[in-house]
């Protein structure tokens, strides 16, 4: 059955990997959170080693439609974040297939 | 930002954190992340992103310079969908729906 991790999850393995207290470990997980959205914020790439690259890309304008009406409607430009997976992750997550871990 | 800068902005905003446990914080959160994905778990930071894995399955494909076919096995693919508070903010904080 597959779970959902939060916040709580990885403070939890901060707090066993480190010696913190669990206020602390709870505040450096949001802390290198914050990190990696204002270098994002600064429109710097995050990369990082055998896990993986964030990116923001600005995207132009463009005519949408809403599908269930047919109606246009401007879409402004915009940034994306984009998450590149490296190939270290990914080899992680299919290693797990032939172990028989279900899929998400 | 590498993460080593990223272990290096923590140290810098921890002063009595030790250079080494900043770094194995660092390295336990993305980790655990992976470790989770790897499990076929989800991962959900509010305000930040949700991280799950996706399952691609087997096809056949073509190797483009030759037009041969390829057969590729089923996989299963990571993929981050952007929190709704960091999607505002990276469009200057009141931009987009849901």
């Amino acid at each position: 059955m597959a779970k959902t991790l939060t916040r709580s999850d990885l403070s939890e393995a901060v707090y066993q990997e480190v010696g913190l207290s669990r206020n602390e470990s709870a505040a450096l997980v949001e802390r290198v959170l914050d990190e990696v959205t204002g270098a994002l914020l600064r429109d710097e790439q995050v990369k990082l080693s055998s896990f993986g690259t964030f990116l923001v890309r600005a995207k132009g304008g463009r005519v949408g439609r809403n599908p269930k009406t047919g109606q246009e409607v401007p879409i402004a430009p915009r940034k994306v974040l984009l998450f590149r997976p490296s190939h270290v992750l990914k080899d992680q997550i299919n290693a797990s297939i032939k172990s028989g871990a279900e899929p998400a | 930002m590498i993460k080593s800068e990223l272990v290096a902005r923590i140290a810098e905003a921890y002063p009595h954190l030790m250079h080494k446990d900043a770094e194995r914080i660092v390295s336990t959160v993305f980790d655990e992340i992976a470790r989770a994905l790897a499990n076929g778990d989800r991962v959900e930071l509010r305000g930040f992103g949700a991280f799950s894995v996706k399952a691609r399955p087997a096809r056949t494909g073509r190797n483009p310079r030759t037009g041969e076919s390829v057969a590729v096995d089923e996989k299963r693919v990571p993929y981050f969908k952007t929190g709704k508070e960091l999607r505002e903010k990276l469009n200057g904080g009141d931009a987009g729906e849901d």
